[in-house]
Parts: C-alpha cells; sequence; structure tokens
C-alpha cells in the first residue's frame, strides 16, 4: 500500500536521526535548552554556546520550548539529555520554580546543570546560575529615566509592562529593580503590584511580544492617558507600546525604557523609540558554560559565583543616546556592534 | 329557479354526543409553555440571539463598573483589539461549520505576514506583488489542510496541529526569528501596514482592520446563506454522508473551506502588520486557541452544520469587552483568564441545552 511505504519512509528518517544522536556517546556531551527558539536573545545563546562547544571538543544538543512558560518540552529536554548521557545541561528555565524536579535527578544522575540567564528559586536548584543581573538592568534604567525627568520624576505616571501573570524571576527583577532605580518603594522584592506608590499607573502583561505590547499599552493609557514614563520587559513589548502611543498621538510624551539589547531594540534606541535599554550578553552566558562544563568533565571543578551575589554575573550595560550625569552608558552607535540578533 | 323549502333536519343522535368530544386537529404533545421553555425554542431558532445578549449584557455590566469603559474610543478601541482574532475566528468558523477544526489558522497568517515583509522590506518587492503572492501562500497552506484531510483521509485536528507545527517552524526559518521593525517598514513598504489606517468618528478610531474584520463577516454571511456553495458547507457539516446522497461532492466542498479559510488568514496576516506595527513571529502564538475561543462563545457548534457565522464575530468582541471591562475595573490579569474560561464552559452549556430542544 502507498500510504504504509510513505509511513515506513518516515520511520526510517526518525531512526536515522535517533542514530545519530547517539553516535555522540565517546565525546563529552553537553545540551543547551533554551526557553523558545523565537527570541534571537536564544539564537545568540546558541550562537555562543556552539562556537564554545567546538572549540572545547564538546558534542553539542540543543533543544528549546515552544513557547516561554511551556514547561512540559523543558522536562522533557532534559529527560532525553540525562538518557544521551551527557555531563552537562545549560538551560534557561521557562519556570523558575516548576523544573526543580527534573533539575534535583539531573544533577544526581552526575550532571552539571547551569542555569542560563533566569536563575531557579532557590537559585542552589542548579549548579550554577550564570546571568544578567537583571535587577541591575532594571535599576540602571530606572535611575536614568528618573535623572532624565528630573524634577517631573516626582509626578511621574508610570506604566509597567510585564511578561505574563505567573510572575517569573525574570519579570519581577526588572519591574522591582526599575522601581527601586526610579525611587519606588518596592515592598516584598518578588512579588509586582503589591507597592502603593501613587506615581504607578498600572501594570499589564504582554507576553514578551510586539502585540502583547500595543495591546497592554493601549489599556493602561485607556486607565490613564497621561502616562509619561513607560517600562517594559523586553524591546519587542517596547515596540507595540511605541506603535499604541504612535496611533493615540502621544508618542512625545512618553520616554520608553526597557532591557535586553537586542540589535532591532538597539536601533529603535537610534531612532528615537526606545530612551534607553540596559543590554545583556547572551552570548557570554553560554560559552561561559560550555567552558564551565568541560571543566567540570576534567577535573569536577564546578563554577564559582561572582562577588556578592549568588550567580556568575555576565554584566549588563545602559545604552541611551541621551546620557545623564553619573549613570555610565554607551551610544547607540557602540552597542550596535555587540547586540545580539 | 325555484327554492324549495327542506323541513328542518333533525339531529342525530350521535351527532349530540360528538358536540361533547375533542375538536382540536391532530397535532404534537407540547409541552412547552413555561418561559424557559420558550427561550430555549426561540433560541434554537435564533442561534445568534445568544451571544447578541450576552454581549449586551455585558456591555451595560462594564458601563456601569468600569471607569471610562463607555466611551466611543474605548468601544472603538475593543474592535482594534479583537479585529485580528476575529478575521482569524471568521476562518474558524468555516471549518468549524463543516465540523472540523482548524488549529493552524494563526500560524498561517504569521508566515503570511513574514513572507510578505521579507518579500517586500528586505527583498524590494513591491507591496502590490509581495501581498497578493501572501495571499496565494495562505490558500496552498489551506490546500495543503484540505487536501490531507479529504484526499489521505486524515482527522483535521490531527492534520493541522501537525500543519500548525510545520508552518510554525517556517515562521522561524523565513524570519530568522528575528521582527521586522516598524520604522523598516515605513521606510521601506508603508503599504503593508495599510490596516492600521483609522478613521476618526466623534472621539473613537475607527481603523481599516475593524472595518475589514466586518466586511470580511458579511461577505462570509452572504455567501454561507445565500448560495448553494454555503448551503452546502452546512449541509456537510451537518452530515456529511447524508450530503454524500444528496449529490453534494462533499470533498470538493471541503477543500474550498480550507483554501478559502487559508486565504482570509493570509488577509489577517496583512492587517495584523497594520495593528502590531511590525511583523513578529512570536505575536499570535495562540491566536489558533483565541479564534476557537471566539467560535465556541458565539454559539457555532463544534459538532458542525448549526450556528451563524455572525457568532463568531460577537464571540470574538464578548471576549474583547470582557477582557477591556475587567482590566478598567482594575482586576489583575489572571481574572480575565479565568472569566475567559468561564465563558467558553457557559457557552458551550448553553449549546447543549439548546440542542435537547429536539429531542
Amino acid at each position: 500500500m502507498r500510504f504504509n511505504k510513505k509511513f515506513a519512509l518516515l520511520a526510517g528518517v526518525a531512526v536515522l536521526s535517533m542514530g545519530g544522536a547517539a553516535s555522540a556517546q565517546d565525546a563529552v556531551g553537553a545540551c543547551l535548552i533554551t526557553k523558545t527558539d523565537t527570541n534571537p536573545f536564544f539564537a545568540k545563546m546558541k550562537e555562543g554556546a556552539v562556537a564554545a562547544a567546538e572549540e572545547n571538543g564538546i558534542e553539542l544538543s540543543t533543544y528549546a520550548g515552544k513557547i516561554d512558560g511551556d514547561v512540559e518540552t523543558q522536562v522533557a529536554a532534559i529527560e532525553t539529555c540525562m538518557a544521551s548521557g551527557a555531563k552537562g545541561i545549560l538551560i534557561t528555565p521557562s519556570d523558575s520554580r516548576a523544573l526543580a524536579p527534573a533539575i534535583e535527578q539531573a544533577r544526581n544522575a552526575g550532571a552539571l546543570v547551569i542555569a542560563l540567564d533566569t536563575p531557579f528559586e532557590p537559585a542552589d536548584t542548579a549548579d550554577a546560575t550564570f546571568a544578567t543581573d537583571n535587577f541591575k538592568a532594571g535599576e540602571l534604567i530606572g535611575q536614568w529615566a528618573a535623572a532624565t525627568l528630573g524634577d517631573a520624576a516626582a509626578d511621574a505616571k508610570i506604566a509597567f509592562l510585564d511578561l505574563n501573570p505567573s510572575q517569573v524571576s525574570v519579570d519581577y527583577l526588572r519591574d522591582q529593580g526599575f522601581m527601586q532605580g526610579f525611587g519606588i518603594d518596592i515592598k516584598e522584592p518578588t512579588r509586582i503590584g503589591d507597592e502603593d506608590d501613587a506615581r504607578i499607573v498600572g501594570h499589564d502583561v504582554t507576553d514578551g511580544n510586539e502585540d502583547g505590547g500595543r495591546t497592554a499599552m493601549e489599556n493602561l493609557l485607556q486607565q490613564n492617558p497621561e502616562i509619561n514614563v513607560v517600562y517594559t520587559i523586553n524591546e519587542p513589548a517596547a515596540a507595540g507600546a511605541y506603535e499604541a502611543l504612535k496611533a493615540m498621538g502621544k508618542d512625545s510624551q512618553a520616554t520608553i525604557v526597557s532591557i535586553d539589547g537586542g540589535c532591532p531594540g538597539v536601533q529603535n534606541v537610534k531612532d528615537g523609540v526606545i530612551g534607553a535599554t540596559s543590554m545583556q550578553f547572551p552570548l557570554l552566558m553560554a560559552s561561559e558554560g560550555i567552558k564551565a562544563i568541560k571543566a567540570f568533565a576534567d577535573s569536577g571543578e564546578k563554577p564559582a559565583n561572582s562577588e556578592g551575589l549568588d550567580f556568575f554575573n555576565t554584566g549588563v550595560t545602559l545604552v541611551t543616546d541621551k546620557p545623564v550625569d553619573g549613570i555610565e552608558s554607551i551610544t547607540s552607535e557602540e552597542a550596535l556592534t555587540q547586540c545580539w540578533g | 329557479m325555484t327554492e324549495t323549502e327542506q323541513p328542518p333536519r333533525t339531529r342525530q343522535d350521535f351527532e349530540n354526543t360528538l358536540d361533547q368530544s375533542d375538536k382540536r386537529v391532530a397535532s404534537f404533545e407540547s409541552k412547552h409553555s413555561g418561559f424557559m421553555d420558550r427561550a430555549q425554542h426561540f433560541l434554537h431558532g435564533n442561534p445568534t440571539m445568544v451571544p447578541v445578549i450576552v454581549l449586551m449584557i455585558s456591555l451595560l455590566i462594564f458601563g456601569v463598573i468600569a471607569n471610562n469603559f463607555f466611551s466611543a474610543f474605548n468601544l472603538s478601541l475593543i474592535m482594534q483589539q479583537v479585529s485580528i482574532i476575529g478575521m482569524l475566528a471568521a476562518a474558524q468558523s468555516l471549518v468549524i461549520i463543516t465540523a472540523g477544526i482548524d488549529l493552524s489558522v494563526a500560524a498561517i497568517m504569521v508566515l503570511c505576514s513574514v513572507v510578505a515583509g521579507k518579500l517586500a522590506v528586505e527583498l524590494g518587492v513591491p507591496s502590490i506583488i509581495a501581498l497578493p503572492m501572501s495571499f496565494i501562500l495562505g490558500a496552498a497552506c489551506g490546500w495543503l489542510n484540505g487536501f490531507l484531510i479529504t484526499r489521505i483521509k486524515l482527522p483535521p485536528f490531527i492534520t493541522t496541529l501537525g500543519t500548525w507545527n510545520v508552518f510554525y517552524a517556517l515562521i522561524l526559518y523565513f524570519s530568522g526569528a528575528q521582527s521586522i521593525r516598524g520604522a523598516d517598514i515605513d521606510a521601506n513598504a508603508p503599504f503593508l501596514k495599510f490596516f492600521g489606517n483609522s478613521i476618526p468618528i466623534g472621539g473613537a478610531q475607527i481603523t481599516y482592520g475593524s472595518i475589514l474584520m466586518v466586511l470580511i463577516f458579511v461577505v462570509l454571511w452572504f455567501m454561507l446563506n445565500k448560495t448553494a456553495w454555503g448551503r452546502h458547507v452546512y449541509a456537510v457539516g451537518d452530515d456529511k454522508d447524508a450530503a454524500e446522497l444528496a449529490g453534494i461532492q462533499t470533498n470538493k466542498v471541503l477543500l474550498s473551506v480550507y483554501v478559502l479559510a487559508g486565504l482570509i488568514c493570509a488577509i489577517a496576516g496583512w492587517a495584523s502588520i497594520g495593528r502590531v506595527g511590525s511583523i513578529s513571529p512570536q505575536s499570535f502564538y495562540e491566536g489558533n486557541l483565541n479564534s476557537i475561543t471566539a467560535v465556541v462563545i458565539g454559539g457555532i457548534s463544534l459538532f458542525g452544520g448549526r450556528g451563524s457565522i455572525m457568532g463568531a464575530l460577537f464571540g470574538a468582541l464578548i471576549v474583547g469587552v470582557f477582557q477591556s471591562g475587567l482590566r478598567l475595573a482594575g482586576v489583575d490579569v489572571l481574572w480575565q483568564v479565568f472569566a475567559t474560561g468561564w465563558l467558553i464552559i457557559l457557552a458551550v452549556a448553553i449549546d447543549q441545552w439548546i440542542r435537547k430542544v429536539s429531542a
């Protein structure tokens, strides 16, 4: 039967591809598990990991969830990874708490687990965390926004465009970091929305994309049309927020700040769409992570944290074309040479 | 002519008895006396009335409890916010009326917008050529779904679950997982953002995208209700075998439905560029489920063959009204999700209740 032949062909392809993975047994194996394939941030991370793996003679497999928050796919990836006998796992957890049992199993089986970008909760769920100091990243744009507004900061109207309702660590760290930098009492630092500062117009979620950013901005403008400071979780959300402001003729009234350092985002800083953004370095996270797995495979040595932090800080830099005194920053022109994506 | 006088006719005995008997004509036994029964019958005859009533009630409630809700601007904003999901819901309705389901609608839409953007913005193809090419792509995606379902005889759910992933991978491939920025679209192919333009009427901002959504629904309503093709679509959805016996070429009808749905998705892709302002491979990931939500809340039966396409428009608006209203009333996002969930369950429960009328 024709149909069966097709099916057999498919099965054959599947067997072949599994055979390909199995041949990795000899070299030191490592896995990179990212939240999604869609975000260029993770593409850059993958690029860094692939290059470093080649350099250090490590056999790298990569996996990704379908969408930010997709825990099941990541758990399956961890399991597949352990089944293939990998020595180390680099993972950007889609959920900072839910993956703990799977991670524990992997560590019990003798693998080195390093969280990239997003820390686990508690952070020692993994052997180490290589990340941007997200709180610091938020703090920088908060300080910049307050300094740029000057005296007007005292009665600013601020919109917060967050990630999603589950309040993962990267979400609250950036959000609360911004508040701290701007001079808002953050109360519980792991909780978005418990603040009572009158300058906060409201919080809405964006899923970190343009469509969500636009809708969220429209909603908050409906609550208060006077918004003049917009914090955004990342640059795609910022681009969406700008479209909403522009459609309502308010693009000159509000300053948008963001975090990431993706090339389209940096370009948007250059074009004046985004006032300032905090740039992070995904390539570094992954390449340092691969080196750490190599060191662990050779000597059993585990990576150490940066001083005073519970993770290894891969750095963050403020990007703006309107620098303010006392806050170190680089211009969008310089940033374009370092941006990712 | 002479009129002969007839003696008065004497009644016969049996006639006297007959007078006392039941004079009603033969009829079905009627149990429909209460208000609920009559409501059930009314809704069975007018399935679109359920979402219309829900929409009216929710508008009233939010008008009272939420600030700024009833402004012309906010109402036009809701239209704008639901326009893309609304168009997907129109495509989804067509498929669901045939008792199928299409999980790939949003992926087709994003794929078409990415390809149109790639061609027009990055490769410099004129928009008036790039857009029709994206429409052809959308129709081709729909055709693939239809082909697998009608020729290879795969169930629609599995087929479109598969093609959803296939199209999604193509989106990543063509876009390189990168958004195309609004400023680049403005500079190279501003026509792609055509549906983002708006007409100010009073305080309202009616975008071309909102108008397009309504237009798509009106055209589809006409096609479904006033053409032979439309009646065939309903017939296939109601009972495919019976339709086949009645001489309808059911596979051709089904194939045409999937192709048309793909084409509508491609048009929605164009409209989404105007709405979002940039072309983002990450947007509308849950658009397929949101479109099904709108269709279900709109009272279109998932079992096929029943429900008016206008219901999906009202369904999309209800979701938009709830989200806007709850937000303006200061309710946390997670309760918006909560409310949408109950709306779906309520809608299906009402649908089941109405279906019992004929039993």
